[in-house]
């Protein structure tokens, strides 16, 4: 009985996805509630690389293989913020009513953005205007036979100039804000 | 279904930066704001049943899944470390100013 609902609210969506995400969920509210920090971080690590298998089951291996780099990189750089530093605990608990009015505002949230969804096209059939496109000439005009590279490098090379310029930036923006020369 | 889940765990990194008062804890919510929405994008160019966007030799694959999405996300993951990482400096600068992560202590505005 509870498995033919369950069967009937999943409908042809893959099974390993619900997995996936509900292990990504739980895993974030791990490392949302968790009083050590460092287990918090190790947390989100564990959410990240969740996302990165959930990526391939998607039918993404770029993006797997890029999340996969990200996220270790991303816990190496919150690390070393977090170690070494001995009052790591933020002591006195919250205010009752902030969390009160917050979880309103995110349950109103969460129900204006789940009527919103359903003009989404349907889980698995999306609509692919564009694509199309893509999808037809991206070999005869690039010459990629992955078409994820196609069109990042050619098609919309624009916005990866865009992208190595925010890259850029932010890690000029890092090292003038962390450097010891210069400093009053 | 599975776009809901998807904004659960988009809520629960929003409440992570609403309500939390730690510097680090506020940055690892505004981490998992980020996976949820590149998640997000990366559901909607699924296709049931789809191939990745990768051709091969000899031969024609149908259904292929949606390459757009996957090329947005793709630079928005490598601008979410950027990101990350320039949150990280500032910590840590604020850090040696005030000695705490804790939001409420940091009050003094003056540099």
């Amino acid at each position: 009985m509870f498995l033919e609902w369950v069967a009937s609210l999943i409908g042809e969506e893959p099974i390993e996805l619900y997995i996936l995400l509900v292990f990504m969920i739980a895993a974030a509210i791990i490392a949302v509630e968790i009083e050590d920090l460092l287990s918090s971080i190790v947390a989100v690590g564990a959410v990240g690389l969740g996302l990165s298998i959930t990526f391939l089951t998607l039918k993404a291996p770029d993006l797997a293989i890029v999340q996969l780099v990200v996220e270790i990189l991303c816990l190496i750089i919150l690390i070393r913020a977090t170690i070494k530093r001995d009052i790591t605990q933020v002591k006195g608990r919250q205010r009752f009513i902030t969390i009160l009015t917050s979880l309103t505002f995110i349950v109103l949230f969460l129900v204006l953005a789940w009527s919103s969804l359903k003009n989404l096209p349907e889980f698995g059939y999306p609509i692919m205007k564009v694509a199309k496109n893509y999808l037809g000439e991206g070999l005869a005009r690039t010459g990629a036979t992955n078409l994820v590279t196609s069109v990042i490098l050619d098609f919309r090379a624009y916005d990866t100039l865009g992208e190595v310029t925010v890259l850029f930036a932010a890690i000029i923006g890092a090292l003038a804000v962390l450097r010891k020369i210069g400093r009053k | 279904m599975i776009y809901l889940l998807c904004l659960i765990l988009f809520c629960v990194g929003l409440y992570c930066i609403i309500t939390k008062r730690n510097l680090i804890k506020i940055i690892i919510g505004i981490g998992i704001v980020e996976y949820a929405i590149n998640l997000f994008f990366i559901l909607i160019a699924y296709r049931i049943r789809g191939r990745a966007p990768i051709l091969a030799q000899d031969q024609v694959i149908e259904n292929m899944v949606d390459p757009l999405p996957q090329a947005i996300v793709l630079t928005a993951i490598v601008i979410g470390l950027a990101v990350t990482a320039l949150l990280v400096a500032i910590a840590i600068r604020i850090y040696e100013k005030y000695g705490t992560f804790d939001i409420e202590k940091i009050k003094r505005l003056k540099g």
